[in-house]
């Protein structure tokens, strides 16, 4: 048993830190999983807006990969859960889609498996299991958790939580010994996606999140997207900059894992400082 | 010698726009057995119908085919018709060429064959009717209203003033329904106490109306005219006959919860009167927080009670009544708003429903009728007001308009500037439906008074400091709305009882996808429903406003009237009949009968030269409802439904298929 690791491109670019910080997170709390082999776009680029056949085999072909490992399929990336979940739910309601998707792969997907996001396979390890694991209690950390737009929307096939008053992430911070503080943009929209084409806007976006953080007392953001990650790292223009961490970011520090092995120095508004503040680092 | 004459109506364009009616026509005639056909632009007229008695009567016609529209329709009328010209009425029979044919196609070389076919099957069918009679029931001239809101009050008034005894069954401690909890009412701004009240006493003291409270149906069989109810009157646990209504023992009682009745925003005791108008005037105990009921302990209501009227050993009361007639008043309740979880509704306290801000804004409330929000008790500045909530909206809620929410919400901001003059009020709205007499203008009134109306959808709200921040979008402006409120009012969409179907189960009659009891016929038969001598009054049926629930309520008490002033009933000749040569006596009909109208009877009868005594099965023609399920269990072929024989449906499908 185990999963199929799906990192997707962003983990093997700008989110290494989520890529590193994940898989030693896996590795600490013994969950079996092979990266899935020869994996390829999942169409969260550009693909997904332009060619609905195409926006579906781009990670139809991740799937039926999985599939034939007889592994489900997990992923760390949100916009890659996205992607595979809205494939996954589109082939198993659409005969004519799933019929024109076969031709182009060549090979039948059947979705046995429903495909999984980190958060997923941490929940379906347990968060008391996880607590358990702690050996360095993140004591006094107050931390914003974000969501953002694609663990939870559209709600038809991403519900990682509730769409609206989400809680799960929170749940899993607090195992660590953080406590979450209880703020409104945990599903605001980061601008992400228009973080090129209109960084004006983004700017005013990102601020917006991360002063909304500060104003409920948050020391830093907790996230599970490399994009919103990379969004509020680059684009907070507030007073106050809070750092930005991948949730295996956390939990790793939390398992007494090396700071540098998680990727911590990685990040664009320093990660280290707030840690070595509270002696955490 | 059959003679059947067929009549292919035109119905304007309906069907003659996509049948060619005169090939129907023409094929019609060469069908074994028709002897007369005919045209007419609209049968169901006036000359339409004389037209088939002067046929009746020179061709010496002694079957008749309508080919014309559904038998739900106008069968009724070409049964008449025929009667009317000497012959009997179940000798007619309609071909549906309209709903099932021209309605549902466009091209008119496939309908005019299929009109063709459906033609040969009524005349296959009609030349093997026989002429059937109706027989008569008597008709027990007491009702029974279900609901003691304003539907259920208005409808027993009015049939009691007819001189007919009404019995209301309210499950509350008291009647009065949603409307006692209101404060004024659209669009004339009375209040809702002061023309309600008098009518519950008005109910209560009729001699001619016996209100039963805290009471439920839980049986209802018979049929028109002759319904048997099993009223279950749950145990007050207060002698109302020794009651005063000092209301000692409810100033003495340690136990409360939440008021049902303020919606949650106030308490009320254990041993409890929902509000101080009640009728009848007489507290009620709770028993499930009862400390005497749960832990065995307390008393205290007892122990002060001047006229020893608490009774804690008062049973449940199980009556079985007769009653010719029913009413069905059962209400609506709120949707559950929680499933917005962008609105917060639950998570912060001052986002409120219109019915708690009713119970806010009412005299009689928790806050005596100052609007203060929940959270903090202070005066709002600012108020929100989102419509739609639940309704319009497949996504997660109902589709349907729930219809008073515009109106109450424009109360509800006229009430509030009256109540805070400073006070500024925003609607959030997707179109203001104000289609009423004197709605358009109480609507622009709420908006002279200042309240700005945003078209928009409300995103989000959440706390800040205190107050909450509204987003939403303002799509005449195409842009993004932020408002900081104080208190935020959704308005809940009416939806059906969460046991609306239990009940529908109950009367025999049908729902909607949602839960709303299905009236007859939409336009013509409003307050009737499928099932006879069963009536809809108010919100069962559809979202209403008072106005409209009260209407129909005396329709439906007109009906329950006209029905009243017969002495006795015809009934639907097209029931069960059974066949005692073939049948076995299985009784497998009885077991799928959903009317109980199939009973075993014993027959003696001689078998060559012996006397057998055998079981056969046997119909109650004034039960059977002509389902025609048994004919279907029957293995023996003994069951017939009498208009729609195994004969018959067999003629029908050989015309069809052979």
């Amino acid at each position: 048993m185990g999963y199929a690791y799906y990192p997707g491109c962003s983990l093997h670019g700008t989110a290494k830190e989520y890529d590193m910080s994940s898989r030693a997170c896996l590795d600490f709390l013994g969950i079996q999983y092979r990266e899935l082999p020869d994996w390829s776009c999942c169409g969260a680029s550009s693909a997904h807006s332009v060619d609905h056949t195409l926006a579906v085999s781009l990670p139809a072909r991740n799937l039926t990969l999985a599939e034939q490992m007889n592994l489900p399929l997990m992923t760390p990336c949100a916009a890659c859960y996205s992607r595979l979940r809205g494939a996954h739910h589109a082939l198993r309601s659409d005969p004519g889609l799933a019929k024109k998707v076969l031709t182009v792969l060549g090979s039948e997907y059947k979705g046995r498996y429903e495909p999984l996001s980190i958060l997923d396979v941490l929940y379906q390890y347990g968060p008391e299991a996880v607590g358990e694991k702690v050996t360095k209690k993140l004591k006094e950390l107050r931390v914003a958790c974000y969501y953002g737009c694609l663990l939870l929307r559209p709600p038809d096939y991403a519900k990682f939580d509730d769409p609206e008053n989400p809680g799960k992430m929170e749940r899993l911070v607090e195992t660590t010994g953080a406590s979450a503080v209880d703020w409104p943009h945990r599903t605001e929209c980061c601008g992400a996606s228009l973080s090129l084409s209109d960084t004006k806007l983004v700017v005013s976006l990102a601020t917006s999140i991360v002063d909304m953080a500060v104003r409920h007392g948050a020391e830093c953001i907790v996230t599970a997207c490399p994009m919103c990650q990379a969004n509020l790292d680059m684009r907070q223009r507030g007073r106050t900059k809070l750092p930005v961490y991948y949730v295996t970011e956390l939990l790793g520090l939390a398992f007494g894992l090396e700071p540098k092995r998680l990727g911590l120095t990685t990040h664009m508004v320093n990660a280290i400082s707030l840690l070595r503040a509270k002696q955490l680092a | 010698m059959i003679r059947v004459g067929v009549f292919v109506c035109w119905c304007g364009s309906n069907i003659a726009g996509t049948v060619d009616v005169g090939k129907v026509a023409e094929e019609a005639a060469r069908i074994p057995g028709v002897v007369h056909v005919e045209q007419n632009k609209y049968t169901c007229s006036d000359p339409g119908q004389d037209s088939i008695r002067k046929a009746i009567k020179e061709h010496r016609l002694d079957r008749v085919v309508v080919a014309a529209c559904s038998p739900r329709m106008h069968e009724n009328t070409f049964r008449k018709c025929a009667a009317s010209a000497g012959l009997n009425p179940y000798l007619v029979e309609m071909a549906n060429i309209r709903e099932h044919c021209s309605w549902v196609h466009s091209d008119m070389s496939v309908s005019t064959p299929k009109a063709v076919d459906i033609v040969r099957r009524a005349v296959a069918k009609v030349k093997r009717c026989v002429p059937l009679h109706p027989s008569t029931i008597p008709v027990e001239k007491r009702a029974l209203v279900i609901g003691g809101g304003i539907a259920g009050i208005q409808a027993a008034l009015d049939i009691a003033e007819a001189g007919y005894d009404v019995t209301v069954v309210e499950r509350e401690p008291t009647i009065g329904g949603r409307m006692a909890q209101l404060d004024k009412t659209f669009p004339t701004l009375d209040c809702s106490s002061c023309i309600l009240t008098p009518k519950m006493v008005d109910a209560a003291s009729h001699p001619g109306i016996r209100i039963l409270t805290y009471a439920e149906v839980e049986e209802i069989s018979g049929y028109v005219g002759n319904f048997e109810v099993r009223v279950r009157k749950r145990a007050r646990s207060v002698d109302e006959a020794r009651c005063t209504a000092c209301g000692i023992c409810i100033l003495k009682c340690p136990t409360s919860r939440d008021s049902e009745f303020n919606m949650g925003l106030g308490t009320r005791k254990a041993i409890y009167m929902p509000f101080p108008q009640a009728v009848p005037n007489k507290p009620t105990i709770d028993r499930e927080i009862c400390r005497h009921f749960t832990a065995g302990k307390c008393g205290i209501c007892q122990k002060v009670c001047p006229s020893g009227a608490v009774d804690f050993s008062q049973e449940d009361q199980v009556l079985t009544e007769k009653f010719g007639a029913v009413v069905a008043a059962t209400g609506a309740t709120q949707f559950s708003v929680e499933v917005y979880g962008e609105y917060g509704y639950g998570r912060y306290p001052d986002v409120i429903t219109g019915l708690e801000l009713e119970r806010l804004i009412s005299s009689t409330g928790p806050t005596d009728g100052k609007i203060r929000r929940p959270s903090d008790g202070k005066i709002p500045k600012t108020v929100v007001f989102i419509k739609c909530v639940g309704s319009r909206d497949e996504n997660k809620g109902y589709p349907y308009c729930s219809k008073a929410c515009c109106m109450y919400t424009a109360k509800h901001a006229i009430l509030l500037k009256e109540k805070i003059p400073s006070a500024s009020a925003y609607v959030f709205y997707m179109d203001v439906r104000a289609g009423g007499k004197d709605y358009e203008e109480f609507y622009k009134r709420s908006q002279e008074m200042g309240t700005r109306y945003v078209r928009g959808r409300v995103s989000r709200i959440y706390p800040l400091d205190g107050k909450l921040i509204v987003q939403g979008e303002d799509t005449l402006l195409g842009e993004r709305v932020e408002v900081e409120a104080d208190l935020v009012v959704l308005a809940a969409a009416m939806v059906p009882q969460p046991d609306a179907p239990e009940m529908a189960r109950k009367l025999g009659i049908s729902y909607n996808q949602y839960g709303f009891f299905s009236e007859a016929h939409p336009k013509l038969r409003p307050v009737e429903t499928n099932t006879a001598g069963v009536f809809l009054a108010g919100t069962c049926q559809g979202p209403k406003d008072i106005p409209e629930t009260v209407a129909q309520a005396s329709a439906a008490a007109a009906k329950v009237i006209s029905l009243f002033a017969k002495s006795e009933l015809s009934t639907n000749p097209n029931v069960a009949s059974v066949d005692e040569s073939l049948c076995s006596g299985c009784l497998w009909c009885s077991n799928v009968c959903p009317y109980k109208a199939i009973e075993e009877k014993i027959i003696t009868e001689r078998a060559g030269k012996e006397t057998v005594t055998r079981t056969v099965a046997s119909v109650n023609t004034g039960l059977c409802q002509g389902c025609g399920a048994c004919t279907v269990a029957c293995r023996d072929g003994a069951m017939n439904l009498l208009g729609f024989t195994n004969e018959q449906i067999l003629a029908e499908v050989e015309a069809l298929c052979l």
